[in-house]
């Protein structure tokens, strides 16, 4: 099928065809990323706009890359804190990157929604880098793309999501792009980080990690944020790490061909051990890595795809 | 008021008259003389010089009364003027607001109250009371200088926007106005539950990834708040109702006796969560649009009394204020022109209220619950009328809106039935 979407703003209004062609996609495009000169005219002309209101290395990097081995022209534009700290709104800062014709822009904001709001003010191609506790789709697409290529196929894995589902769209893109693929998705965490109604996204809820572990075929551990202590989501970093760290002893009940991901960056001996994460389970790097074939994928079919 | 009592005397002729004060629905004529109701009968003579309405297939009510409203003056004058906020409320139908004391400086004191009362006079177009702060600049510490106040002209008491947090000083507050006999409005919203959280906390709220506040934040409050009312005596009112639990108390504490009475919004008991899906921030609001089940709850107790009243809440932002990131838009909508059509054409239409109902949850209760002397169209009484068009095609422009402030959900929605004609002390004025 065709892509026929604007902008890519998250995995909840994709279709399970549409994924799959983002996934087919980005399978080529890794391809580009083994050759001596990585580097092919596909978006030579166009230009990538990535507004970064969020602090971020790595999304930000992987975006850039993407769209340089594609021959775009990316800008990076970062503007820290809010908005509305900044004096300038949301809306105007789009109305003025919209003057100078970018055919995409990337962009990450804190405030949930934000990718949509400028995508509705837009002419041009809106990705969504990340938007508060709602979606990080290139996240979920990538993560797909990892485990299908590491299991060969996606529908039937269970999978664990473990920690701070509350407030992560890494979760919530997984959630909506898994259960999409077929997947059975378990979430596991302390009540206080498991979102109100969960259960009604089609997921399993579990309270005890090794419940939640034992029978996944992938482990997606989630980033804790050190301040949801003073939220008071948890007592203290030191028994969360006890009661929800994935440590190599846990392991031992989980199935043999089990997967290890995280979004990164990780926090090394607090969701997960330093064992664990540079184990033999991990897949951590090959996250990173098809993280570029995603985003170029995703810049293919937003700006490229149309006018190839 | 700029408008003196009329002195010509008016006839409105030939409406259905629904007085649920005076027990009245029929059609009948309505004689109006030096600004107040002269008469009603069938088919009074016009004494001459008498100017006539016919309000033929049109229904006359007592002046409506939104019992919550803001109209930002002093200090906030871009988003809303009395001027041009009374405005509004002659155009939707109402013939009297009382005004919420969050503005700048606070209506905490007797200059303010003064200040907002003078510029009625001068440029108001309905009747404007005063509501003075509980608290001194709503900081919740405090007790606002309520005697004086309320000498002044204030008709209630509320910190409304913020919730006063202390229950002592609530509890001293109820106490200190009841020589008053002015109700204390509850803004209910625990603000450690609350969090400031944009939105209903549920299924919504986890789907869009923002942080949502529990209606038990309201509930909390409103628990604690009839407690307060049943150990002190006070006349406590709950502002802006919206969850089931709520009502549920509200309606509980009033068979135990208390003096509690409640108020809904009209977006409460038309809209749910469901509407945040856009990120629209016209849909946001505090409290919060909730679910259908409170929905449902709300309309019930609208209908068998709990709930005594509709008020708009009506809050106007400018644009810049609105159009933005949701989680950090301005909260409230502004509902004085919107408020009326959208009850007779969601309401009572469909017959999921009737008229009678409807009048008394926009005049007679209001006016009683406040001690205001409308509500009622009894010989004597000042000649606030408000005469409905149920036949009326509208839709909802907010360009053409006579607040200053555009900021609704139900823009390019339309309906049928609205008012027709406002009458404020036997003068029109309509817009």
């Amino acid at each position: 099928m065709g892509w026929k979407r604007k902008d890519l703003l998250g995995m909840q209004e994709l279709e399970a065809a549409e994924i799959t062609d983002v996934l087919d996609t980005a399978v080529s495009m890794k391809e580009i990323s083994t050759r001596e000169i990585k580097k092919v005219p596909t978006l030579r002309g166009k230009t990538v706009v990535n507004l970064f209101y969020e602090a971020s290395t790595r999304t930000r990097t992987s975006f850039e890359i993407a769209g340089k081995w594609l021959s775009a022209d990316v800008i990076n534009f970062s503007a820290s804190g809010s908005s509305a700290e900044k004096g300038e709104s949301l809306l105007d800062t789009a109305r003025n990157i919209e003057a100078m014709s970018p055919d995409v822009v990337v962009v990450r904001h804190k405030a949930s929604g934000a990718p949509a709001l400028l995508a509705r003010s837009l002419r041009c191609g809106v990705i969504n880098a990340g938007d508060g506790a709602h979606e990080h789709p290139t996240q979920a697409l990538l993560d797909l793309m990892t485990i299908r290529e590491k299991k060969g196929h996606l529908e039937g894995l269970n999978v664990a999501i473990v920690g701070d589902v509350t407030h992560s769209r890494v979760a919530r893109s997984n959630i909506f792009g898994m259960r999409k693929m077929g997947m059975t998705v378990t979430v596991a965490g302390p009540p206080t980080l498991i979102p109100p109604q969960c259960q009604e996204l089609g997921v399993k809820v579990s309270h005890r990690l090794e419940e939640a572990i034992e029978h996944a075929d992938v482990i997606m551990m989630l980033r804790l944020q050190h301040e949801r202590m003073q939220g008071g989501f948890i007592p203290s970093i030191r028994e969360y790490s006890r009661v929800w760290g994935l440590t190599p002893a846990r392991l031992q009940h989980c199935r043999p061909d089990v997967l290890i991901m995280h979004p990164g960056p990780v926090n090394r001996g607090v969701e997960l051990s330093p064992e664990v994460a540079d184990g033999r389970y991990s897949v951590i790097l090959d996250q990173v890595s098809n993280g570029v074939a995603v985003r170029m994928a995703a810049l293919y079919l937003l700006a490229g795809s149309k006018s190839a | 008021m700029s408008v003196e009592h009329g002195r010509a005397s008016l006839l409105i002729r030939n409406g259905r008259v629904v007085d649920p004060a005076g027990g009245v629905d029929q059609v009948q004529d309505v004689l109006i003389t030096d600004g107040r109701i002269a008469r009603l009968g069938r088919g009074l003579k016009a004494p001459a010089g008498t100017e006539v309405i016919d309000a033929t297939g049109k229904v006359v009510c007592p002046g409506f009364v939104d019992m919550h409203v803001h109209l930002r003056e002093p200090g906030f004058e871009y988003k809303e003027t009395i001027a041009s906020g009374t405005r509004a409320a002659a155009a939707g139908g109402f013939t009297a607001v009382a005004c919420m004391a969050n503005t700048f400086p606070v209506n905490d004191n007797r200059a303010v109250t003064d200040y907002i009362l003078a510029r009625a006079r001068v440029e108001g177009v309905v009747r404007v009371y005063p509501i003075g702060a509980v608290s001194r600049n709503l900081e919740g510490t405090q007790l606002a200088e309520m005697a004086e106040q309320a000498e002044a002209g204030c008709v209630a008491f509320s910190d409304d926007g913020r919730c006063v947090m202390n229950a002592e000083l609530y509890r001293r507050a109820m106490e200190y106005a009841l020589p008053f006999g002015t109700p204390v409005i509850s803004h209910a919203e625990d603000c450690h539950l609350a969090r400031g959280a944009p939105m209903n906390e549920g299924l919504v709220s986890t789907e869009l990834g923002l942080s949502g506040q529990p209606g038990a934040a309201e509930e909390v409050m409103v628990a604690r708040d009839i407690i307060l009312a049943e150990l002190t005596g006070a006349h406590l009112h709950i502002a802006h109702i919206s969850t089931a639990g709520a009502v549920r108390m509200v309606r509980e504490a009033k068979a135990r006796g208390v003096r509690v009475t409640a108020e809904v919004t009209p977006h409460h008991l038309l809209l749910t969560d469901e509407a945040v899906r856009t990120y629209d921030p016209s849909c946001k609001m505090a409290p919060p649009l909730r679910t259908k089940r409170d929905v449902e709850a709300c309309l019930e107790g609208l209908i068998d009394g709990t709930i005594d009243c509709v008020a708009t809440d009506h809050a106007p932002h400018a644009t810049s204020e609105k159009e933005g990131e949701f989680a950090e838009a301005a909260n409230g909508i502004v509902g004085l022109e919107t408020a009326v059509p959208l009850l007779l054409d969601r309401l009572v239409r469909p017959g999921v209220i009737d008229l009678p109902t409807l009048v008394t949850r926009c005049s007679t209760a209001p006016a009683r619950l406040l001690n205001l002397p409308g509500g009622t169209l009894a010989a004597g009484a000042d000649a606030d009328v408000t005469i409905l068009d149920l036949e009326r095609a509208w839709t909802v422009e907010p360009a053409a809106f006579q607040s200053r402030s555009r900021n609704t959900p139900f823009a390019g929605q339309s309906g049928v039935g609205a008012p027709w004609l406002t009458l404020v002390g036997g003068v029109k004025v309509t817009p």
